[in-house]
């Protein structure tokens, strides 16, 4: 199988190499367009700043690349922040596939700092019919598995959502529509849960 | 819920671990690798590598290690040690590095701080600091693993880091460290209390109701600590299911 991690000016491209490695699966690092399309899986990391990525994605035509594949697609972190219509961080117009705003974590208590940072739970996994494969990413997992986070905005509950975490409230720890699965989570630092998520996407 | 974590911290001189690593039969305890691989399996929440190497050679080395670390431990790791710059940092991220950690160069030049968040993003950085309470009750910061005392005072400085972009602050308590008396809750809860990034225990861990009173009483949001897990003083499994039945949330 040949797996796509888009490159671009985000960081943290590399773990997501080193985990689809992991996995036995010889991940390619590219922002060449034909490599893309012609991948069988992609994979869209990243972390960074959502105003300077989208600017950079827009540049370089990306953005056109990553709306128009028809394979499975995996945005990671802040690749499912892009992957939705709009951001707060930076007030900026995203890539739209998931017609859901970005925004930020609005704290009520000292309890929940902002970035959250560390391992929580996702709960709520969506149940699907027998040939829907929406909830794919999650076979072989339990409600209440720990995944690790880092992130200052997130996405609310929406229709899109297949799976939620709660952290001073529950909103979106991944979502799917068609062809394009997300994490707001990393799986590829969330130890074996994170490897079985990564395997489920790569199946 | 989010849960709080418990990180190992590893000093590493020319790539290899520098204390002596006794809590199991383990023949590499001295690769900085396979001793990451096996807190992770044991149930590590993330993992510190500090470098402490002084020369130029051997910041190559450390930056080899961090791509091995990055290829084979499936858990965050931060780095430390020798960060000056924004190209030092640049090259530990590229190497794999989820985050890295600033003390002694934030110190001397706090836009560092600044910088490395404008450019990668608040997450990626941790602001440790080094201090003293002093006999005039104040909390002095350290430079240099604690050997130059600075004009510069724990609970301002922190405040500083977090306005600069730190998205975090591992404070090591110097009076506590080495102690195993337990962390300094009063100045952790403080911190934790006064400023809205997570706080990062550090110095004095000894036993397992330590650990529960930097998370009750010190508000930590997380716990690190070396030689009691370095010499299987506190095996991490054990550690985390006392947290758990004692109310704290952990990830087991």
């Amino acid at each position: 199988m040949k797996v796509a991690i888009i490159k671009y000016n985000a960081g943290n491209i590399y773990s997501v190499y080193c985990a689809c490695r992991r996995l036995g699966h010889d991940a390619v690092i590219t922002d060449d367009p034909v490599v893309i399309r012609q991948a069988d899986r992609v994979i869209f990391p990243g972390v960074g700043e959502a105003r300077a990525a989208m600017q950079h994605l827009n540049q370089t035509g990306l953005a056109d690349v990553i709306r128009g594949l028809r394979q499975p697609v995996l945005g990671i972190c802040i690749g499912m922040q892009l992957l939705c219509r709009h951001s707060e961080e930076g007030d900026v117009d995203c890539l739209g596939i998931f017609d859901v705003p970005v925004v930020r974590f609005r704290s009520s208590s000292k309890e929940f700092k902002v970035p959250q940072m560390g391992w929580n739970t996702i709960e709520k996994f969506e149940k699907t019919a027998e040939n829907d494969n929406s909830n794919r990413l999650f076979i072989n997992l339990h409600e209440g598995d720990y995944v690790y986070y880092v992130h200052s905005f997130h996405v609310p509950i929406c229709s899109y959502t297949i799976a939620q975490t709660d952290y001073d409230g529950f909103y979106s720890a991944a979502l799917h529509k068609d062809n394009f699965w997300a994490t707001q989570f990393h799986p590829e630092k969330s130890g074996p849960v994170g490897e079985q998520i990564l395997r489920n996407f790569l199946l | 819920m989010l849960a709080k974590r418990i990180i190992p911290c590893l000093d590493v001189k020319d790539g290899t671990t520098v204390k002596g690593v006794q809590f199991v039969n383990f023949r590499d305890a001295g690769d900085p690798v396979e001793l990451g691989k096996q807190y992770s399996q044991m149930g590590a929440d993330e993992l510190v590598y500090l470098d402490i190497t002084a020369s130029h050679e051997g910041r190559r080395t450390f930056t080899d290690l961090v791509r091995r670390i990055a290829a084979e431990v499936s858990i965050p790791f931060t780095v430390g040690g020798g960060i000056h710059e924004l190209s030092d940092v640049e090259r530990l991220l590229a190497a794999g590095a989820d985050k890295v950690s600033v003390n002694s160069s934030a110190l001397r030049r706090p836009e560092l701080i600044t910088e490395i968040a404008e450019r990668f993003g608040r997450q990626e950085c941790v602001c440790a600091i080094d201090a003293r309470l002093e006999d005039d009750g104040q909390w002095r910061c350290y430079l240099n693993g604690g050997r130059i005392p600075t004009q510069r005072y724990l609970f301002e400085w922190a405040h500083e880091a977090q306005e600069r972009g730190a998205g975090e602050i591992l404070f090591t308590s110097m009076n506590h460290d080495g102690s195993k008396q337990g962390f300094a809750n009063d100045a952790l809860a403080r911190l934790s209390d006064e400023l809205s990034i997570p706080i990062i225990a550090s110095g004095g861990a000894g036993t397992k109701e330590h650990f529960l009173d930097v998370f009750q009483i010190g508000h930590a949001d997380a716990a690190l600590a070396a030689s009691v897990f370095h010499f299987g003083e506190i095996p991490m499994r054990e550690l985390k299911l006392y947290l758990a039945d004692h109310g704290i949330n952990v990830r087991l």
